[in-house]
């Protein structure tokens, strides 16, 4: 007894170990990318214009004039302080912007791969079960045509069709102007926020222009999660345990939704997971399109300013969010499977 | 369920959801515009496009620059000023009955600590004002109060008055409200002004809401609220145009303004700014180096057909330092396309069959348009340009080191004064890797000693006519042989809903108001 739950500490903290080296190289690795990038980082500050005095003052704030290993030393030494530093474009602590653009991103993001799930599981499935017949051509057909669009151009089609020609949903931003500030911000998310202050059209302005980036980014994990649930499925399928099924006289549908399909969720909740995590990451030609404030736009701004702390900051949090992710798919295999403890 | 019933679901779905409500209200007016470069609030710090229009806006300044005098800015907070004898000593009255917000009358001591805290602060735009011989260690003797209405400005030198007065219409010189300012960052994101609009709030990559400032002592607004929003993306500025969701779009590409053309409900509005496109040859390259190879390049551009098709109304041709519209800006424009004799030329230099060499381009749709159409036209003389595209801070950093070939690229000038731009396309005091003070002309290693003696001599030129000679010289023989290829002078095209009246757009950014819109 003892020394299992020893055991399970050990594989604990090698577990915690290992997140903790993976973020570690993680920042040393985007810290030479960013010192080794041929833009000058004060340029993002003072300008093309500033005085010598000026340019070497901000340089000399920025801690640019000391030796990388410092440089990163003191960095470091911030980030197990909770401080990430602040951004030389926005001016205004990364934490603070993380805080602002990550909300805008989660949301947009969650709503999409819960698009993603429900329309792409189920296409997958069923192009699966009617393998070499119409509705797995449709769905190959579909999930290629997903892959391929460019998300830049589906954006202005969609605007175009949705919100300019039809006026179905609202059109680029998160929310309409006068609804701004009215909403207590809580958790940032907006939707949420809305509702916790039992604002509903504020709730349904939010929604209406979620809708459409939604849509899109959803359109995109559809023909993903479809593919790689299709192709899943198709090895279940074969199975002997499916045939025994089968044998046995148990409806076809019971046999592909609880038993294929049961089997086939271990696997796929690794490819959502993965989804998700790339979603979080912030779409930039989405957000682009969509003017909407995520970190897609925040961490693509910041690299073109050679903005250091605030791209350090921005893909620490997103090694944070795929790490976590993962964590989430393996609990969830516990869960889903029992033979894994 | 079948795909198809799954796309019902979802069109049904938005439906339920439903449109915002279309068309903005008659008191308010929104307008879509690229925000990326607004980072701060603060007139001490201010210093792109986007921040300077905005601050022109919450903030009255000590001159306004005229617009049609530009040798003559007209005073705002100020009300008179007398110059010393010795033309070093500047005395200012403010004007009687200006207020900031809620009613406190503006004093001497705000315009003094307004200036005061650009010079203590050092951030990017100080130098407008420290180049007038203001230092930290001296500001607090070399700026200060008379009596609650006159403050003095002591210089090191006799300067222009008319130079003197330009800068102090520039962005630094807001008036900001003393007894406002909350620490030093606080201006950053909060304003103190006594403009025609106050700051309700600033969200960025968002939006910014200003509203009218009933204290304002140009009269209150027409509108009560004027939104900014931050769309990065020029089609979806024009979709929001087109549904009626904002009343301005500001990025439009050429592209997008074509295809306004034929709407009545859209009308645009062609500014020039003082934004110059210039190339930048650089002088240690051994052939850019020679003055043979400088005249022929200006010979291998087509300016005008540039001008007319490939930007479309975005600029025009022009061929000085100095804007159109400054004071002493000269018009001419001697060269055009000439292939026939730039190959003569090369030919007699002893580079008949050419020469090859890199520009370095910002990769931004319309930059690379211009630089791929010299690079076809240079190529008739065997000049054979590499273009060398980046963001626009990698080339600018390559620029800035001196390590460009060709630099092609846009300058605007930083206050409405000659010597914004004569200081750094005429001026270059010290020419060494190690120098001071980096002009355009050190950027592109040309030493000039007596063109620098030149310029300096037009600062403290006190007779404004006299002055305007100068510069009109300078312009000559920078435009006749430098490492400088003036290109065109920008316009901004604006789009406008076409019921929206009395927008105010000039020369520079913070020549952009909103007082007079109407809708």
């Amino acid at each position: 007894m003892a020394s299992a739950s020893r055991r399970r500490l050990t594989a604990a903290a090698r577990q915690v170990a290992g997140v903790a080296f993976t973020l570690f190289g993680l920042l040393v690795v985007t810290f030479i990318i960013g010192r080794v990038i041929p833009i000058d980082p004060v340029l993002a500050v003072v300008g093309d214009r500033a005085s010598p005095e000026t340019y070497a003052a901000a340089k000399a704030a920025m801690g640019l004039d000391r030796s990388l290993a410092v440089q990163f030393g003191l960095y470091f030494q911030g980030i197990l302080g909770g401080d990430f530093g602040t951004s030389v474009v926005t001016t205004r602590p990364v934490a603070d912007d993380i805080a602002r653009y990550f909300p805008a991103t989660m949301e947009l993001a969650t709503v999409a791969i819960l698009i993603g799930i429900a329309l792409g599981v189920p296409a997958g499935v069923l192009a699966a079960s009617r393998r070499g017949r119409w509705p797995d051509h449709l769905v190959r057909v579909v999930s290629l045509l997903g892959y391929s669009t460019p998300a830049f151009w589906l954006g202005m089609i969609v605007l175009l069709v949705f919100y300019a020609t039809l006026g179905w949903a609202a059109g680029p931003g998160r929310i309409d102007v006068y609804y701004v500030d009215i909403v207590t911000p809580v958790t940032g998310l907006l939707l949420l926020d809305a509702a916790l202050d039992g604002e509903w059209e504020i709730l349904r302005n939010a929604l209406s222009h979620l809708a459409l980036p939604a849509l899109v980014l959803g359109g995109f994990s559809v023909a993903y999660i479809a593919r790689m649930t299709r192709s899943l499925m198709v090895e279940q399928l074969g199975q002997e345990y499916v045939l025994a099924a089968r044998a046995k006289g148990m409806s076809e549908a019971r046999v592909v939704w609880r038993h294929a399909l049961a089997n086939a969720a271990v696997p796929l909740v690794t490819v959502v997971a993965l989804s998700y995590g790339a979603l979080l990451e912030g779409s930039v030609l989405t957000e682009t399109v969509f003017a909407w404030p995520g970190l897609g736009s925040y961490l693509t701004n910041s690299l073109l300013n050679a903005d250091m702390n605030a791209v350090l900051g921005s893909t620490l949090v997103i090694g944070v969010v795929f790490l976590s992710l993962n964590l989430v798919a393996d609990l969830l295999y516990t869960l889903l499977d029992p033979r894994v403890s | 369920m079948s795909k198809s019933r799954h796309l019902i679901f979802v069109l049904a779905l938005l439906a339920a959801i439903g449109p915002a409500a279309a068309g903005t209200p008659r008191s308010v007016f929104v307008m879509a515009k690229a925000l990326d470069d607004l980072v701060s609030l603060d007139p001490a710090e201010v210093f792109e496009f986007s921040g300077a229009e905005v601050i022109a806006n919450l903030y009255q300044r000590l001159f306004r620059g005229n617009v049609d005098d530009p040798g003559s800015p007209i005073g705002e907070v100020v009300e008179s000023w007398q110059v010393s004898d010795d033309g070093r000593t500047f005395t200012f009255t403010v004007r009687d009955g200006l207020r900031f917000p809620g009613g406190r009358p503006i004093e001497a001591a705000d315009a003094v600590f307004s200036l005061r805290r650009v010079v203590v602060l050092n951030k990017a735009p100080s130098f407008i004002l420290t180049q007038l011989g203001l230092t930290a260690e001296t500001v607090e003797s070399q700026i200060q109060g008379l009596d609650a209405r006159r403050f003095q400005l002591s210089l090191d030198r006799a300067y222009a008055p008319s130079l003197v007065l330009n800068v102090l219409s520039a962005g630094i010189a807001s008036v900001v409200d003393r007894q406002a300012v909350a620490g030093p960052d606080w201006l950053r994101s909060h304003a103190a002004g006594s403009g025609p609009f106050t700051l309700k709030r600033w969200e960025p990559g968002e939006y910014l809401l200003l509203d009218a400032n009933p204290d304002y002592a140009g009269g209150k607004a027409v509108l009560k609220r004027v939104v900014l929003r931050d769309i990065r993306e020029p089609s979806t500025q024009r979709l929001l145009l087109e549904t009626g969701d904002i009343d301005a779009a500001r990025n439009l590409g050429p592209d997008q303004i074509a295809a306004l053309a034929g709407d009545d409900e859209i009308r645009v509005l062609t500014v020039p700014r003082a934004r110059l496109l210039y190339m930048a040859l650089n002088q240690r390259h051994p052939q850019l180096g020679r003055p043979e190879v400088r005249l022929a390049l200006r010979q291998l551009i087509d300016y005008e057909a540039i001008a007319a098709t490939l930007l479309a109304g975005r600029a025009s041709a022009h061929q000085a330092f100095l804007p159109r519209g400054f004071f002493a800006a000269l018009e001419e424009r001697p060269f055009a396309y000439r292939p026939d004799q730039a190959s003569a030329i090369l030919a007699e230099a002893g580079l008949a069959d050419g020469f090859s060499v890199a520009m370095d381009v910002r990769s931004d749709p319309v930059m690379m348009l211009v630089a791929q159409a010299i690079q076809a036209s240079m190529a008739e003389a065997g000049v054979a340009i590499e273009i060398l595209p980046g963001t626009g801070k990698q080339v600018l950093t390559r620029y800035r080191a001196r390590r460009h070939d060709i630099f092609i690229g846009q300058w605007g000038p930083d206050y409405l004064d000659p010597h914004t731009n004569a200081s750094t396309f005429a001026r270059n005091p010290d020419n060494g890797d190690d120098a001071r003070e980096r002009t355009l002309a050190w950027r592109n290693g040309w030493e000039i000693p007596e063109l620098t003696a030149l310029a300096e001599q037009a600062v403290l030129e006190r007779d404004t006519g006299r002055r305007a000679e100068i510069y009109g010289e300078l312009q000559r023989r920078v435009q006749a042989d430098s490492p400088f290829i003036v290109l065109f002078q920008e316009n901004e095209l604006i789009a406008l809903a076409a019921g929206v009246q009395g927008f105010a757009a000039g020369l520079t950014s913070d020549q952009t108001l909103y007082h007079g819109i109407r809708k």
